[in-house]
């Protein structure tokens, strides 16, 4: 519902940027905040929304790692449906992978994606460019163009830059435009035709394997050029813990490093390739689940500040590509919709990290680290706001999900915590019937 | 009995004895003039055979005929696979027309999951990627129970490209199921990681593997994994991992010579012993079908739970 | 029935067998497993005090010819046990051994198996118990004894070789 000003009246305000956690009012008008503060003053006009108590506003959360598949993979997924799928799961805006059809290398594709998430008119979206044309890893390409576009990165994900000598001839050249790369640190020939992490599990059920090693060692590299050319280096979907052990060295070192982590990387492990449901291809994704002590090694990175970002890596796979045998199944899982849930369930819930720093992780950083806008609830800031119920009962349901594609794992959880509504520029563009938060009709 | 036999972990160890108590029956049927029996009478399984094997195949096929089984073999080098048509809709088709059992092999690990998934025919696991190919490991044991009366306590060297092999771990679910003292050997770039998690000792040494071994069991080794640097060479691999005269002599006098077929000769085995006195290879074959008619007659039973 | 009743009435039986068939080495014995094969192993030997005759003797299983296979709701095949006949059974007369005639389809699945194995000359039917309730049209040549009995009844045979202990059992079920 289309407002021009609406008081969020009574909810607990989480805005680490701005030093505050407690009850406060937010005055929305237009497209901006306009105050923050304790029992504002309700003018004639205004529209009040009361936050039913237990129910948290905090800063839009930025998913800045989904694949939203257009142009050209429109069975999975569209802008539209995955922007919808993404205010539904809390996001107010969400970073775009090139990895499209054709390759999001050059201006048309970055205009059209635009263009497509300005007609759906949801959540906010930033196309992020490829490194080099065609993500080929031959070629860079036209990064400056692609900035003027519209795009906030570049990265050839899916695959790390191809060598040594790219990757640092792209670190020097982004570096001009202040823009960060987004590395898949997969070292190519030690992954192989690898489609699990290697180890008991996949031994027992004769799949392939992937060594943590594979990503460590081109995060390594990676680090290391990012420390020779200054250039900005943003490792993403970090599973393995010899990668944070990478990225701690590399911060320590003064390189411009950040490192992202996803919820299934804290949550599950290769146990879940045999188990309850052996061969599972939604269980399949690139990097792969890795040992519990992979796992424990990220929570304890997301608990003491290592970890920097928690994304999805949303993958959305039409259900015919994944009802296939495990090596042939493509990798990936969705994830917009079941993030928050996971990260309170396992994160907040759980003792792991506060509520804040669960902000700093979903918005604050995602907004620096991109240098957009977010991240907080300041005065004049977008009003991106995400109005969460940290003690709601939810069971992922995928048959109900937005996005248009059901590879999830998660299928069935039962969890505690969720999204009540979603408010991106002002407008209030979700709100979850049970979530406490009530929209005239 | 498990609707499904997809892999050893199916089987308690009393199905394990039971298989290979049936299998002794069984075997009789294939001494007699008339080698059928009507049990399987007016079922129908298809042989869905994805990877070629005229070993197997034959083996199950001849298995379901005395039987009395109806026995469908589906070419899928030909047909609907070329035109790509994926496993599960070609499963689905072929269960549109209700065979009782669908026997498959298949490239994929896990392929007769995703079909015991899918469809309600009873699925039988004749090979699935480098995962598990249990009715060879229960021939294997009822061959090693008829040399040396029992499984239990003896010393069986498994040697070769273990990360690859089926074979080797269905096997080593099965041997330390009932008790043998299990030693897994091969070139250190094939050992699957966590091998030793199974309860067998692990070793690159194949004189330390085949010491006083009452079995050793051979397992292939492929001209490609020169591709992967898995092995400089064959002949390197055959002077470091090959089965000769020699390192037989380092067994037990009353050691018998496994192998689950088709052999390479000078790679993984010298012809020597191929074809020499402690080698049970033949036997294994003629086993098979004693072994897989048990199987076929011990799943058929059970009606759907449902 | 006990161990001396059930000596004496497989002597008897020796006795009648050896009287209607003038030719005793045409003769065959084949126990159907698994009671009916030590009884015909006492045959066999009763057969050789009246007349230091050997009777070749065969064991056979038929339960993968039984006519109720795979028709179980929920339950495990039925344990399959070796057939042992090694001899020829063309143009022999064969005595099939059992301990309880009953519905009668035990000896038609017997009657299929042995079939399979040649042509014997003639068969001829060997019990130690007729308990009635026929189902098909099968008659025993050689009773031991009629036991009339109701349906709700079971009559187990046990035997020294198999329970350690000679006797004809009915219970009701």
């Amino acid at each position: 519902m289309s407002v021009s000003k609406r008081v969020l009246k009574g909810g607990r305000v989480v805005d680490p940027v701005n030093g505050r956690d407690g009850i406060f009012d937010v005055l929305i008008d237009g497209d901006r905040i306009a105050r923050v503060g304790r029992d504002l003053p309700v003018d004639d006009g205004v529209l009040v929304t009361e936050i039913p108590s237990g129910l948290v506003v905090c800063p839009g959360l930025i998913d800045m790692h989904v694949h939203l598949r257009e142009p050209g993979q429109e069975h999975k997924e569209t802008v539209a449906t995955g922007t919808a799928a993404a205010v539904a799961g809390g996001f107010t805006a969400v970073a775009c992978m090139p990895n499209t059809v054709p390759v999001n290398d050059n201006a048309g594709v970055t205009e059209f994606i635009l263009k497509k998430a300005a007609a759906a008119n949801l959540a906010r979206v930033y196309p992020i460019g490829a490194v080099s044309r065609g993500q080929l890893g031959e070629q860079l390409a036209d990064i400056a163009e692609l900035k003027q576009a519209g795009c906030v990165a570049i990265t050839d994900d899916g695959k790390p830059v191809a060598t040594a000598m790219l990757m640092r001839r792209a670190l020097e050249y982004a570096r001009m435009f202040d823009m960060p790369i987004i590395e898949h640190c997969e070292e190519q020939t030690l992954k192989g035709d690898g489609v699990a992490h290697e180890g008991f599990h996949a031994s027992a059920l004769g799949l392939r394997g992937i060594p943590g090693q594979a990503e460590s060692i081109m995060a390594s590299r990676d680090i290391a050029l990012a420390e020779l050319t200054g250039g900005i280096v943003h490792i993403a979907h970090m599973s393995a813990r010899q990668t944070l052990d990478a990225v701690r060295f590399g911060k320590s070192r003064g390189a411009r490093v950040t490192c992202e982590v996803t919820p299934h990387h804290f949550i599950l492990t290769d146990e879940m390739l045999g188990a309850p449901v052996p061969y599972d291809t939604n269980v399949k994704m690139n990097p792969p689940l890795r040992e519990a002590v992979d796992r424990d090694a990220m929570l304890a990175g997301l608990a003491d500040g290592s970890v920097d970002v928690i994304a999805t890596d949303h993958a959305p796979h039409h259900y015919d590509e994944k009802r296939v045998e495990f090596d042939r199944a493509p990798f990936g899982i969705t994830g917009l919709e079941t993030a928050v849930s996971l990260c309170f369930d396992r994160l907040v819930h759980a003792g792991i990290v506060n509520l804040a720093r669960l902000i700093e992780l979903l918005s604050v950083n995602p907004a620096r680290i991109l240098r957009v806008s977010g991240g907080s609830l300041s005065d004049g800031a977008p009003a991106d706001i995400s109005i969460l119920a940290p003690d709601l009962r939810v069971t992922v349901s995928a048959a109900t999900m937005r996005s248009r594609s059901r590879n999830t794992p998660f299928d069935g959880w039962a969890l505690r915590g969720g999204v009540a509504a979603t408010i991106v520029g002002g407008r209030m563009v979700y709100v979850n019937d049970n979530g406490g938060v009530h929209e005239p009709a | 009995m498990k609707k499904d036999l997809l892999g050893i972990g199916d089987l308690t160890r009393d199905e394990i004895y039971l298989v290979l108590e049936t299998a002794e029956a069984m075997r009789e049927i294939g001494q007699r003039p008339i080698k059928k029996v009507p049990t399987l009478r007016g079922k129908t399984i298809v042989n869905l055979f994805y990877e070629p094997s005229t070993r197997t195949r034959t083996s199950f096929e001849i298995a379901e005929k005395r039987l009395s089984a109806d026995t469908l073999n589906v070419p899928v080098a030909a047909s609907s696979v070329l035109k790509g048509e994926t496993l599960a809709d070609t499963a689905l088709n072929i269960e549109a027309m209700a065979p009782d059992m669908i026997v498959l092999r298949h490239a994929s690990s896990g392929a007769g999951h995703l079909l015991s998934r899918i469809c309600r025919s009873r699925i039988i696991n004749a090979g699935d990627g480098m995962h598990e190919h249990p009715t060879q490991a229960l021939l294997d044991a009822f061959t090693i129970r008829e040399h040396k009366g029992r499984v239990d306590g003896l010393k069986i060297a498994i040697v070769g490209d273990l990360l690859h092999s089926r074979v080797l771990r269905s096997n080593v679910l099965l041997l330390s199921t009932l008790g043998a003292d299990v030693w897994a050997c091969g070139p250190g770039t094939l050992v699957p990681p966590g091998l030793e998690r199974f309860g067998v000792h692990v070793s690159t040494s194949v004189d330390d593997a085949v010491g006083d071994a009452d079995v050793i069991m051979m397992l292939r080794i492929q001209q490609e994994r020169m591709d992967g640097a898995f092995v400089p060479s064959l002949r390197e691999y055959f002077n470091t991992f090959g089965m000769t005269a020699g390192r037989v002599a380092r067994a037990k006098p009353d050691v018998i010579i496994m192998h689950p077929g088709p052999m390479n000769r000078g790679v993984e085995i010298a012809s020597d012993v191929a074809d020499g006195p402690y080698s049970v290879i033949l036997e294994q074959v003629a086993n098979g079908v004693a072994v897989r008619m048990a199987v076929l007659y011990l799943l058929a039973g059970e009606a759907e739970a449902d | 029935m006990d161990s001396e009743r059930m000596a004496r009435t497989l002597a008897r039986i020796a006795h009648e067998i050896l009287e209607r068939n003038r030719g005793i080495e045409e003769l065959a014995l084949v126990g159907i497993r698994t009671r009916g094969v030590p009884l015909a192993k006492r045959l066999a030997a009763g057969i050789h005090e009246i007349n230091a005759a050997d009777v070749p003797t065969g064991a056979l299983d038929i339960t993968l010819y039984r006519d109720d296979l795979m028709r179980h709701a929920v339950a495990a095949q039925p344990v399959v046990r070796r057939t042992e006949i090694p001899f020829s059974i063309d143009d022999r007369r064969i005595l099939l051994v059992d301990d309880v005639l009953y519905t009668g389809r035990t000896i038609r699945a017997a009657l299929d198996a042995l079939i399979e194995f040649g042509r014997p000359k003639a068969i001829q039917l060997v019990v130690l118990v007729d308990r009635g309730h026929r189902e098909l049209p099968i008659k025993a040549d050689y009773v031991g004894k009629n036991l009339p009995t109701s349906l709700s009844q079971s009559v187990q045979v046990h035997l020294k070789e198999i329970d350690g202990r000679d006797e004809v059992e009915i219970q009701e079920s």
